[in-house]
Order: structure tokens, then sequence, then C-alpha cells
């Protein structure tokens, strides 16, 4: 699975760097590094509803707050 | 016209402006030739002495608009047409405003034996003894002597430019750093920097199958630039030209300061290597300090690269207020990285080109380096970067720099340092910041409007605005 967060300006503002911290703790402390592969690029198109990420293809919005939750729905549930 | 500061570049412009029009239409192989009686409609000439010649002189206009003599490496490009080949005689003599005097402070003050009189008691200065020093014009009590001098000539401090004989003006390629002061300080618009637009609007066009994406790398002089708007205005401006997004230089910044202050820590001494007009001026002249500048790549190319590396169909470019980044581009270690270069006034040109009113638009949000990453636009930025990031890093080095304001300063300094290098002494400085344009880039001759002191204060109000408040939690916010 690849999750591809937007580290873009928007998307920075709104908290990038929380979310990401959060899918890096999650994939850790879950020992799923190898199935899930995180990456980030500057803009997904959808600015408005930051911040905003890619998971094979598909395009999702989160908040540094909702992040955790909508991780184990989205990625920990599929990825194992 | 309240866009820009000189007139000259306002026809530089039009000329853009209406080449773009075309080649968004894909008119432009049609409608080229047609081009300088947009500009010029009528049949009185309104700047030269016919208007046969001033659509001459336009239609070479519309070939730098559309990238220049290709057989001509450099980027900057006389047109000799446009040349009024302006007096370039030295000291002289104004014949009406001499008053023979009887004090004759003119002869006294010249140590050359270049100032004779006449029947008159009128001055005269023989031009071959005179040495161009100035002292009889600065001794005349009637302001009655003058220095006859080309602007381009005077604006040129790396002397590329001459004008041997009384002819137009001619670059010498070997000399010529492309800083660009030339361009933008010569009244006819005689020199001018080669535009690359048609490669942009090529690679936006092609990018609406969606299998590239354009980005545009911007600036940090940008904040100071495009007044009539909000810059989050001119990041919409961006995306409705067809940019994918628009990404800031300055975030490249931070990433060169932490590189380039590990190196300046382990070398013990190092000069800049953002500014290509500087690079560029150690290359041609002073060889012996190479080995000395940072192997860093500059912000524009480390911001490109990093987009590549995050996005393998992305096509990247640089908007900015410098000309001399259109030959860095073009280096073999760029190349890679950069796909094209534009200027601030060529993006003016092409949000005209689309009627794209910037005031009109929402704001878009550009916010990812920090201060001291935005600062590099103006000079000591970089210094202060180098000093803070060495501190962030927690790297015992105590960095000395050495504030080059401008291509004069930088030539001082260089030459200094070679010379004790050479002779094995350390000169009192370690760090040599070298930046070709006088303020920095923020007076760059690519920009709509041009002032040192007025620019530098909004570069560091946009510096102060950033979220980041350190290099580190800038560069690591975007390392997934």
């Amino acid at each position: 699975m690849k999750i591809t967060v937007c580290i873009g300006s928007s998307c920075h503002v709104k908290g990038s760097k929380s979310v990401v911290d959060t899918f890096k703790k999650l994939i850790e402390e879950n020992n799923i590094a190898d199935k899930v592969e995180l990456g980030g690029t500057f803009c997904l198109g959808n600015c408005r509803d930051g911040v905003c990420l890619d998971i094979d293809g598909k395009i999702f919005s989160v908040t540094p707050q909702s992040a955790e939750e909508f991780f184990i729905s989205e990625v920990l549930s599929k990825a194992i | 016209m309240r866009k820009f500061d000189t007139k000259v570049q306002h026809l530089k412009y039009q000329v853009l402006r209406e080449v773009a029009k075309e080649a968004w239409d894909d008119t432009l192989l049609e409608n080229f030739l047609d081009i300088p009686k947009i500009i010029v409609p009528g049949d009185e000439p309104t700047m030269r002495c016919c208007v046969n010649k001033e659509r001459a002189i336009l239609s070479e206009r519309v070939k730098m608009a559309m990238g220049g003599t290709r057989e001509n490496p450099n980027n900057i490009e006389v047109l000799p047409m446009a040349c009024d080949k302006c007096p370039a005689s030295g000291y002289e003599v104004v014949a009406d405003s001499c008053r023979n005097c009887l004090a004759h402070s003119c002869e006294d003050s010249c140590k050359f034996g270049a100032v004779y009189f006449d029947h008159d008691h009128r001055a005269h200065i023989d031009k071959d003894k005179c040495k161009n020093c100035g002292q009889c014009a600065q001794n005349c009590s009637f302001s009655a002597i003058v220095k006859r001098e080309r602007p381009c000539m005077k604006a040129c401090k790396v002397k590329a430019i001459s004008a041997e004989g009384g002819k137009s003006a001619s670059i010498d390629n070997s000399k010529c750093i492309q800083c660009g002061a030339c361009v933008y300080k010569c009244p006819f618009g005689a020199i001018t920097d080669k535009s690359y637009i048609l490669n942009v609007i090529d690679m936006l066009k092609k990018s609406n199958d969606g299998k590239s994406r354009v980005y545009a790398v911007v600036a940090p002089a940008i904040y100071s630039q495009f007044k009539h708007a909000k810059l989050g205005q001119v990041v919409s401006g961006l995306k409705a030209l067809g940019f994918h997004t628009v990404v800031e230089a300055a975030l490249g910044g931070d990433m060169v300061a932490l590189k380039e202050s590990r190196e300046l820590a382990e070398k013990g001494f190092l000069t800049t290597s953002c500014c290509p007009a500087f690079v560029a001026y150690i290359k041609s002249q002073v060889p012996d300090m190479l080995p000395y500048v940072s192997h860093n790549f500059s912000p524009m190319v480390e911001m490109a690269k990093f987009i590549k590396e995050t996005d393998k169909d992305a096509r990247v470019v640089f908007i900015g207020p410098c000309t001399a980044k259109k030959g860095e581009a073009k280096l073999e270690k760029s190349k890679p990285h950069i796909d094209e270069v534009l200027t601030f006034e060529e993006l003016q040109a092409l949000f005209d080109s689309r009627e794209i009113e910037l005031e009109k638009l929402d704001e878009d949000c550009l916010d990812n380096a920090s201060y001291y990453g935005r600062i590099f636009a103006r000079s000591g930025g970089v210094s202060e970067a180098a000093a803070q990031a060495l501190k962030e890093q927690g790297i015992d080095f105590e960095a000395k720099p050495l504030v080059c304001n401008g291509i004069e300063e930088c030539m001082k300094a260089l030459l200094v340092a070679s010379k004790k290098l050479k002779a094995g002494q350390m000169p009192e400085y370690n760090f040599i910041e070298g930046m070709a344009c006088l303020g920095g880039c923020i007076n760059g001759a690519g920009c709509l409007t041009h002032s040192e002191v007025k620019n530098k204060m909004e570069v560091d109000k946009y510096g102060k605005e950033a979220m980041e408040k350190s290099i580190k939690d800038a560069v690591n916010a975007v390392m997934v």
C-alpha cells in the first residue's frame, strides 16, 4: 500500500507534518513498514480540503486530530 | 504602466505579452511578423525617428521574446539596431559651461597634465593623457566637465561591454556574468535577456493531458513584486495559468543552509554558490577560488531536485528576479532538475496574455519555508541563515561572514581572499557571501520594480510571516 501525504503549502499549514508523524508512529507501532510505503508530494489538487493524502490512487482528507482514527480504519484494517 | 519602473520594461513586456497570446492560440508562426504593427499601429513614430525603424527594432524584440539567437550561448544579447551608440568619450569640457576662469582648478587638480587651454582661456582635455580619474570634474566650480559614458558600460562592473570606435555595444561572452545590470540600465532597451516563455507555454499545454505536471518554484523576492495584488493571489494566478502547484525556492534555501553550513565547518573556508552571476565571475576571472565555492546546489536547483524526487512526472519552472538563472539552468549539473526559467517581468506578461487579473482572484497559500530560507533574497541573508543552521545542528564552528553586496564588493573580496589563501594566510573571515546585484536578488534585473531598501523591508516582513520558525522544522516537515 502506498500512502502519499501532501506536504505543499496549504496542507503544510493545516498540519501535514503532524499527520505524517502520526502515520510514522502507527506504522512503527504496528510493525507494518514492509506493507505500507509512506511518501510526500507537493500537491494533490484538493487544497481546500487539506490535509490531503493519496492511497493507491484514491484521494482522502484528514486533519491532525482525525489522523489516528483514519489510519486505523483506512490503513491498518487493509494493510494487515 | 504602474507595474514597471521604466518605459523600456513596459515595451519589452508588451512584446512578450503579444508573443505569449499568439503562442497560447497556436497562431504565433502565422502572426509573429504582425506583432510590431500591433504595438505601433499608427503612421506616426512614438519612440524613434520613423515608424519603420520602430517596427524593425520591435521585430528584433519579438525574436528575443521567442528565444533570441540560438547560436549565441549568452542569454543577454545586444540589439544593434536599437543601440543609440551613446557617447563614450570620457571626460569632456562642456563649452558653454566653461567660464574661462582664472583659477584653472581643473588644470591644477590633474596629475597627468591632460588639461590645456585655447587662446580664449577655455579648458580642453587631451584624451591621450587623460586617465579618467575625474579630479578635474570634481574641482571645477561650474560643473563644466562631464563624463561621457555609456549607461550599459557604467552598469557593467565586470567590464564585459565595449563600444570600440563609437560602434554599437558589444558583449564579451567570456566576461559576461549574465547579471542583467545592462539590461535594466540601457535607456534604449538595446540590451535584453532572451525569453523562454514559449517553452513554458508549451510545457503548460502539454501538461493538460495529465501525463506531466508543471511546478512553479518561486524566488522569495516575489514578495516585493506584484504589489498590485496579494502574494496569495499571485499563487492563484500561477495555478490559473496551468501550473500544477507553487513551491517556495526559499524551502530549497533552508535545505541549502543546512548543507552549506556543514560544508563550511568541514572545509573551514567557503564562498556561497546561490548567486549564479557571482559563481560565473569566479569561474572566468578568479579560478583560483573555485575550490572554495560551495559544492551545494543553489536553492532553485535544490528545490527542483527535491520536487522531482517526489514526482517523477514533474517539470519545474523557476520564476524569479534573475537573468543569470537562465544561464545556471543550462549548466549540465542543473539541467536534469530545472526545466525552464522565467523572470517576474515575463510572468506579468504571461498573466496578461491570459487576461488573468490577479486582484480579482481568491488568495491561495504559500508557506513552507522558514524566515531564514526566505531572507536568502537579500544581501546578508545567506550569512544569517548559515550561522543559524550551524546553531540548529549543534555544530561548534563560528562562521565569520564577509557580506559582499553587489559584484564590485565581490570582486574586491575575491581578489584579496585569493591572494591571502595563495600565500597560505587565512583571511579574517571564513565565509564569503556573494551577491552580484546590489541589495541581493530583491534588486535583480528581472524584477518589475527595483528598490534596494523597500524590497528588503518587504522580504524581511515575508520572512517573519513564515509558519516555521527554524530551518530544521521547515526542512523536516517535507522529509516524509
